[in-house]
This record gives structure tokens, C-alpha cells and sequence, in this order.
């Protein structure tokens, strides 16, 4: 579980974060939504520790981040996965180097041991046969599917996704939305993604997180969504028409 | 203000290099690469630009000599002081600021617009030490490069200087033996020794801490090129004056 208690982050005179508290819990896909600049990727990197905070706490089980001496952060993030909007593989290793790297960096595994983790998570992405690509020649479905298995290959207990769906088509979207959910449930690991896409929002927003103006604006569930008379979240979850219908609906059917 | 504030960045980097080593089973996969990037990867270029250079120092110095009263073994002697002393170290780590340099800032920058650096700091890897050490250590086979532009810039002043009629091979022999001084080899390579230092770190500070998106690579491999000159310029006027003033 993650525990995030008034957090505050500016840039200069731009407070961006304006105290937010939410938490992110184990085994459940947690979903951070809004519009662009409200402040959702400064979150995320605030607590992924890419950037220093001038107020509040981040806990990892317990663990007070900004308290953790330099080794053991350097722990704690080993026990992270991350998956980046642009995948952000490392171009001059082949596809299985890219998913071997956490391994090769962080434990005393034989190469054999390494080939066949790395043989099963690309398995496990449905990626068998992509070892000896290169990153440029894999699609962009492709390159989160890598992306998605070098983030697990370390079995992480928190598994941070950046708008994993950007860029893709929507069959594909929804390929890496279950993928992800799957993976969150079979390993009970606290998932944090940042989505700017209402289909994810809608398919495995177990618990998520609404943000504008960098305040936390309202938090709920895929199901709660829809019932909501939040006026943020009504306007920005549903803009499209197709999206106000499906909700009319959801709400006719459970009445 | 902006420069003190990259200037004291550029010292943190310095020191972050050092800190929290890769672990070496990666590390030396990296130098390797490095090696075969920034070194071998050179030779080609050092090597025409040191051979017909070396040819034009020599044509140039025996058209200049005019006065009967000169010996003609000056041609040899004038190419050897040249390469050795400013040619080699100093010309050819300007046209690595170039090659070498807008390699490292452009590969660095690019990693940091696709996030990949961000990736390296995720999984708690010092990122400043994997990708900066490798080069500084690759680099410090630069003598070996600046070594081979000595060699053929003189052997190219030789090849000039006897077939393009210029003088006799036994002038130009004399000449490059007459007068040597071995403490000018000290010389060269303490300063083959900071440009290797400054042409890797410079490039990469750039690269580091590039901000924005592949027009700012491009932006940033340029002001590299423009800053790694000006400092090696510097410094090699700082170190002639201390070492040979």
C-alpha cells in the first residue's frame, strides 16, 4: 500500500501540487485521472522520487520515502517497476536485454536463470518469439508489452504506469489495460497508473483518483463513477456523448 | 548566473560519476562498447586528417623557406614540432569535440527526451555513473588515438616533403631527429590526458541535462561542441603557459 498524505510540490511561484492525500492499495488497479496540467505526472513522479517535495509524506508499507537513507532507497526501488508513456526501452539492447536488465543489475541470477525469467515474462506479455528485436523494431503495442514485462521481471511490489495506452489503437489499449489488471491480481501488487483514457477508467479503475488545479478533486471506483454528481468529474469523465449514454444506462440498469 | 549555476552542476556531475558504482559485470560491457564507439570508432577520421595534414605542414614549411642559409632539415623538424606540440593534442581534440562530443551529447540527450534516464533513476541505478564513466573510461585511451595522429601526421609531412619534390628523405629524417626534446611528449599527453577528460564529461553534462525535445538534441550537441572548444582552447593556452612558459 501507498499512503500519500498532503503532498505539495511548485515549480518556482507554480505550485503545481496543492496537498494531496489519497492511498493506493495493494492487489488493485489504482487509477489517476484529469485533465492535462492538473498536475497527474508531477504526481506520479513525486512518487516514483523523480522529484523532491516541499511538503507532505509518501509511505511505501509504512515506509516514509523522504525519511529512507540513500541504500535504502536504492531498495525500495528495486522493488519498483515502471512503465513510461514512450516505454523508454533502452534502444541499444535487444528485447530481451531490455527485460534481463533489472535482473542484471539487481540480483546474482546465472544467465541461464536470467534467459528463462525473461523467457517466461515475455511470455506472460504474449511477446514468445520477440527476443533477439531490436526496441525500433517492435510497434508501439509491442514496445509496452516489453516495456510491461522488464517492469515485472523483479517481481515489484508497486508497478507504476505512465498513460500506458498513449499512442495506441483501442484493441491494443484494452490488450495491455487486462494485461495489466491480470498481473496486479496475480501478484498482489500496488498498481498506480496515470491514464488520460475513459476505457481504462471504465474497465479497471478498481480505486481512482480524480486531479484538478493539483488538488485531489474526488476519488472513487469504476462503479462509483457513474453515479457521481461531482460536476469535475461528470464533465471530464463524460464529454464524449457515447460515454454520457453508456452512463445513462449503467444508471437506468441499476436502478 | 546561468553559467555559475552550470558550472557548479558540472562539478556535481563530476562527482557523481565517482559515486555509487554500476555494477562492474554491466560496467565493463558499457566500456567496451564505449571503447568501440568514442576509440575505434575515431581512428579512421584521426588518421586521413593526421596523415594529410602532416603532408601540408611540411609543403607549407618548405615553400616558406626561402633563405639559402636555413637548412632544408628544418621542413622535418618544423612538421615534428607542430604535430607533436599543437597538431596532435590540440587540433585533433577540437575536431573530437565534434565527432566524439556531439556522439555523447546527442546519444545522452536522446535518452533523456525518451525517458530512458528517468528509467535508469526509477530502478535506483546512478544514472550519471552509467552512462558518464564508461566514457571517461574509454577515454583514457586517447593518447593511443593522438599517438597515431603524431605518428602518421609526421609520416604524412615525410610522404609530402620527399614525393612532392620538397626535399630528400635524408633532410626530413635529420630534421624530425634533430633537437628532440622528450620532455614535449610529457607535454602532449598531460594535455591529451585533461582535453580526454574534458571531451568526456563536457559532452555528457549537456546531454544530462539537456530539457525538452529532439530540436533541443540537436541544440544541445551544438552548444557542446561550442563550449568543449572553447574550454579545451583554454586549457591549452593555461597549460603551455605552466608546462612550457
Amino acid at each position: 500500500m501507498i499512503e500519500v498524505k498532503n503532498l505539495h510540490k511548485s515549480f518556482g511561484d507554480a505550485h503545481i501540487l496543492k496537498g494531496i492525500s489519497t492511498t493506493f492499495d495493494k492487489g488493485k488497479t489504482n487509477l489517476i485521472i484529469g485533465q492535462s496540467g492538473s498536475g497527474k505526472t508531477v504526481f506520479l513522479k513525486c512518487l516514483l522520487g523523480l522529484f523532491d517535495y516541499e511538503k507532505g509524506s509518501i509511505a511505501y508499507d509504512g515506509k516514509i520515502f523522504s525519511k529512507l537513507s540513500r541504500d535504502e532507497r536504492t531498495e525500495l526501488r528495486s522493488e519498483i517497476g515502471m512503465v513510461f508513456q514512450g516505454s523508454a526501452l533502452f534502444d541499444s539492447m535487444t528485447i530481451a536485454e531490455n527485460v534481463m536488465f533489472p535482473l542484471r543489475m539487481f540480483t546474482k541470477q546465472s544467465k541461464s536463470e536470467m534467459e528463462d525469467r525473461a523467457d517466461f515474462v515475455l511470455k506472460r506479455v504474449n511477446l514468445p518469439d520477440a527476443h533477439n528485436k531490436m526496441p525500433s523494431e517492435a510497434s508501439g503495442g509491442m514496445q509496452k508489452r516489453v516495456a510491461i514485462a522488464r517492469a515485472i521481471v523483479n517481481n515489484p511490489k508497486y508497478l507504476f504506469c505512465d498513460e500506458p495506452n498513449s499512442g495506441l489503437d483501442p484493441r491494443t489499449s484494452i490488450v495491455i489495460d487486462n494485461l495489466i489488471q491480470e498481473i496486479t491480481d496475480e501478484y498482489q501488487i500496488t498498481t498506480v497508473i496515470n491514464s488520460h483514457d475513459m476505457n481504462s477508467v471504465m474497465e479497471i479503475g478498481e480505486k481512482i483518483v480524480f486531479l484538478q488545479y493539483g488538488l485531489k478533486e474526488w476519488e472513487g471506483s469504476k462503479d462509483t463513477i457513474f453515479r457521481t454528481d461531482n460536476e469535475a468529474v461528470t464533465s471530464f469523465v463524460y464529454s464524449s456523448e457515447l460515454f454520457k449514454k453508456v452512463r445513462r444506462m449503467y444508471i437506468e440498469e441499476n436502478q | 548566473m546561468k553559467y555559475l549555476h552550470n558550472i557548479g552542476a558540472y562539478f556535481i556531475m563530476i562527482k557523481d560519476i565517482f559515486r555509487k558504482p554500476t555494477k562492474w559485470s554491466v560496467m565493463k560491457t558499457l566500456i567496451l562498447k564505449d571503447i568501440d564507439d568514442l576509440i575505434i570508432g575515431s581512428l579512421g577520421i584521426v588518421a586521413f586528417i593526421g596523415f594529410f595534414v602532416g603532408g601540408v605542414v611540411a609543403i607549407q614549411t618548405s615553400l616558406n623557406i626561402s633563405n639559402p642559409l636555413i637548412p632544408k632539415y628544418l621542413v622535418g623538424f618544423a612538421t615534428r614540432q607542430s604535430i607533436i606540440l599543437e597538431f596532435a593534442p590540440t587540433f585533433i581534440s577540437i575536431i573530437m569535440a565534434g565527432k566524439v562530443g556531439s556522439f555523447i551529447t546527442s546519444s545522452i540527450g536522446t535518452m533523456r527526451v525518451t525517458e530512458q534516464i528517468d528509467a535508469l533513476e526509477v530502478m535506483g541505478i546512478n544514472a550519471i555513473n552509467y552512462l558518464v564513466f564508461p566514457k571517461f573510461i574509454a577515454l583514457t585511451l586517447y593518447p593511443f588515438v593522438i599517438s597515431i595522429a603524431m605518428f602518421l601526421g609526421i609520416l604524412g609531412g615525410l610522404a609530402a616533403c620527399v614525393y612532392g619534390g620538397y626535399g630528400t628523405l635524408e633532410d626530413y629524417v635529420t630534421g624530425i631527429q634533430n633537437d628532440f626534446i622528450p620532455f614535449h611528449m610529457a607535454y602532449a599527453f598531460i594535455k591529451t590526458m585533461v582535453f580526454a577528460f574534458i571531451l568526456a564529461t563536457i559532452p555528457s553534462f549537456y546531454g544530462y541535462f539537456m530539457k525538452g525535445g529532439a530540436l533541443e538534441v540537436g541544440k544541445a550537441s551544438t552548444t557542446s561542441f561550442v563550449w568543449t572548444s572553447v574550454v579545451i582552447i583554454l586549457l591549452n593556452f593555461l597549460l603551455t603557459s605552466l608546462l612550457l612558459g
